[in-house]
């Protein structure tokens, strides 16, 4: 069988250069830090999931090999993997399994104090108790416990034009990751359109419908969340933002909108998509609308 | 109206056709959620037992959601041939069941019946079909559609090609589009989700998916899945839409919370005849999944198989060219691990058929779900056997815009091989010319993305 067409050599020396800087590796020339006997059965294989080793074609004999690598350099989806009779390669195949495998291990993260002593973000939690029962009563993580409404009240500026609130969700990954990002794009952005903020927080165990309860509690104008989507695979840290106008009671996905695949992996990096969000509040505030209707009545104006 | 049943010495009693409906459903966290399961299997079983005995009669006369109270149940009770009904509305579930199984009752048989039924009516017969009941009833009844192509057909198996990108990058999802066509997948249509769902991105993938179906001459239709309502703006800028796409639920209110409604799909519907660039009749393109009427605290208190019927018969309205559900795309608050989701999507499947519609599957689930890749190529295997429309084509399965796995371009390739299915047959036509099939399997030239640089 012929070797796919790929630079093993070069994936090798930038695995070797990552590891490097790092300090894991030995310098050049050196020689490997274990001996192998002569004849000795080894296996010694580089990380798979790096990026350039996760761009490794795998069709035997493309119609045109420079074009494949072009197309393949187009997207994150898993193209050009070639296939083994209607089923794909051994390579792609593990890769895949190994990006599930991870993936399934992230999902029960937290966000440390760290990350949300960045930006003075207190914390509340929604009615659920742990995770098990966040995943599977969605109803709980949409409403705020009686404690969580008493602190609110206590500690935020009521009647804000703009609450914004960062929440957990599926992904404590995309908090940490991306948060120091976009949340001072917002609240810059914000200020300098001379839009006042209310006093922004934290709550564990979130889901998009508690934009009603905190814009209730609250009285809010409209209200913001920063959300952790539901992790895909090899992408565990993706955020979105959803944001509501006027949102209270019986307020639906119709009447919000959310800028979603907010990640630095694939996605809309978050400083832009920071500047989209204060755009999109710009407009809900002055059409007084979201979702269908602000949609409606701007008449797509992008 | 007295509902009760002794088992094992022990009495049952149900309060009304909605309370018996949703216990005799089978196990489903979405139903727990709603706080109306059945308290134990025994009880379950009691559920089943009673509901045997139900006429389709009472079930008519018993909606989930009150006549005058939601469109989709006058919608769906409007369309009821009433000669067809007044012959079959003697039949208890139970003999319902075993008529559909029956050798002497034919598909055609069945799509006549068809016309007579209402939503509960296909939902309380499948409570109580097992798992390969749902299969040779399914099996039966193949109802095909025509926009470009021929899907449905007996023997044929599609596959959308789903070529979503994570920034919408026109390049990166027609080189997408390739890998999948290259594999066989794009019969069905090639249909995107949009990360931007705003008018000028959807009219400039609508523009590129044209080019590409018109350059190839394939025979197959485009579709971008924005909400219908910018898909009907970019219908009157001139933009060219080959199916019209729209996500649907079982009650008005739960339609509500998709911005969507009777009016606005009959709309749509209408513009559709109108302005779409592909051939029809059938132009419409729906997608579903148990637990959206609860997700919007709209279910009234009906289960989530109930709920989820009543879509198709709101679907069957515009003749739609495919329905699939996304039955593992809602979580596990929903369908919490692989037993549900297998059971969710075989009652789905045959439920859409028995209501008359062209029924695929986008056999999926998230990570967050107890479920796996092998999982779902268990699924698929199952609901092909079922004689299913199509699934979704997605690069390994993994979908990079809407963070959830499903089927496959390889697995498009694999369910035809292993269970001797062909692509929908104007589509394999075009295949053989270009060379990349040959009597139904893929040539050397298959499976590669750069075939379709050469125009």
């Amino acid at each position: 069988m012929e070797q796919p067409n790929v630079n093993i050599e070069a994936i090798v020396q930038a695995v070797v250069a990552a590891l490097r800087k790092e300090g894991q590796a030995p310098a050049s020339g050196s020689q490997p830090s274990v001996a192998h006997a002569p004849g000795e059965f080894v296996i010694d294989l580089p990380d798979p999931t790096l990026p350039e080793a996760r761009k490794i074609i795998g069709v035997d004999h493309p119609y045109d090999a420079e074009g494949l690598r072009n197309l393949r350099g187009t997207t994150t989806a898993r193209i050009g993997v070639g296939r083994a009779g209607p089923r794909p390669k051994t390579g792609a195949l593990l890769l895949f399994q190994a990006d599930h495998g991870v993936t399934k291990d992230a999902i029960y993260g937290v966000v440390s104090d760290e990350v949300k002593n960045q930006f003075n973000l207190f914390t509340v939690q929604s009615m659920v108790k742990d995770r098990d029962e966040y995943l599977l009563r969605p109803d709980l993580g949409r409403k705020l416990s009686d404690e969580a409404k008493q602190t609110i009240l206590e500690r935020c500026v009521k009647n804000p034009q703009v609450q914004v609130v960062v929440g957990d969700g599926l992904s404590a990954a995309a908090v940490t990751n991306n948060l120091q990002y976009i949340f001072p794009v917002i609240s810059d952005g914000l200020k300098s359109a001379g839009i006042t903020m209310g006093t922004p927080f934290f709550v564990q165990n979130a889901r998009v419908g508690l934009i009603n309860d905190i814009g209730e509690t609250l009285n809010a104008e409209m209200v913001v969340i920063l959300l952790g989507e539901r992790p895909g695979l090899g992408v565990a840290d993706a955020m979105s933002a959803y944001m509501g106008y006027k949102p209270g009671p019986g307020k639906t996905d119709a009447e919000r909108d959310v800028i979603c695949m907010i990640t630095h992996n694939g996605g809309t990096n978050p400083l832009e998509a920071g500047a989209y969000v204060v755009e999109l509040i710009k407009r809900t505030l002055k059409y007084k609308a979201s979702g269908v209707e602000l949609k409606q009545l701007s008449g797509n104006e992008s | 109206m007295l509902l009760r049943t002794k088992l094992f010495g022990k009495t049952y009693e149900f309060g009304c056709i909605k309370e018996l409906m949703a216990k005799a459903n089978e196990e489903k966290s979405g139903d727990r959620q709603a706080g109306i399961v059945a308290n134990s299997v025994a009880e379950r079983m009691a559920a089943k037992h009673v509901l045997a005995e139900v006429t389709l009669e009472v079930l008519r006369q018993n909606p989930a959601v009150p006549y005058d109270a939601d469109e989709v149940t006058r919608v769906i009770q409007d369309a009821v041939n009433e000669s067809v009904y007044n012959e079959i509305k003697g039949w208890t579930v139970g003999e319902f069941r075993e008529w559909l199984l029956a050798d002497t009752t034919s598909g055609d048989m069945i799509r006549r019946v068809s016309t007579g039924l209402t939503a509960e009516m296909v939902a309380a017969v499948t409570k109580l079909m097992s798992n390969m009941d749902l299969m040779v009833g399914a099996k039966k009844i193949r109802v095909t559609a025509h926009c470009n192509n021929t899907i449905g057909l007996p023997g044929t198996l599609a596959s959308r090609n789903q070529p979503n990108h994570p920034t919408d990058s026109v390049e990166g999802i027609k080189a997408t589009i390739y890998e999948g066509l290259s594999f066989g997948s794009g019969d069905s249509v090639i249909g995107i989700n949009p990360v931007d769902d705003s008018l000028d991105s959807v009219m400039r993938l609508l523009d590129m998916t044209y080019d590409v179906i018109q350059k190839w001459e394939i025979p197959t239709q485009n579709c971008l899945l924005a909400h219908v309502s910018t898909q009907m703006d970019a219908m009157k800028r001139g933009s060219p839409v080959g199916l019209v796409f729209q996500s649907l639920a079982g009650s008005q209110k739960a339609n509500d919370a998709f911005g969507v409604s009777v009016g606005l799909m009959d709309e749509a519907y209408a513009m559709a005849q109108k302005y779409c660039w592909s051939g029809g009749p059938n132009y419409m393109y729906f997608e579903t999944g148990q637990g959206t009427a609860l997700s919007a605290d709209a279910h009234y208190g009906a289960d989530q198989l109930t709920m989820e019927a009543r879509i198709y018969g709101m679907a069957k309205r515009y003749k739609p060219y495919q329905v699939n559900t996304v039955v593992g795309f809602i979580g596990p608050e929903y369908l919490y691990d692989t037993v549900q989701i297998t059971r969710a999507g075989l009652e789905d499947h045959f439920m859409g058929k028995l209501t008359g519609i062209p029924m695929g599957c986008d056999a999926c689930y998230t990570n967050h779900a107890v479920a796996t890749q092998n999982d779902i190529e268990n699924l698929e295997v199952l609901l092909a056997a079922a004689g299913c429309n199509y699934f979704m084509g997605v690069p390994m399965g993994d979908d990079v815009m809407l963070s959830y796995q499903c089927t496959s371009y390889h697995d498009a390739a694999s369910m035809r091989q292993l269970l001797g299915l062909r692509p929908n047959p104007e589509f394999e036509a075009w295949m053989e010319s270009l060379g990349l099939i040959k009597d139904g399997k893929l040539t050397a030239l298959a499976g590669d993305a750069s075939f379709f640089l050469q125009r």
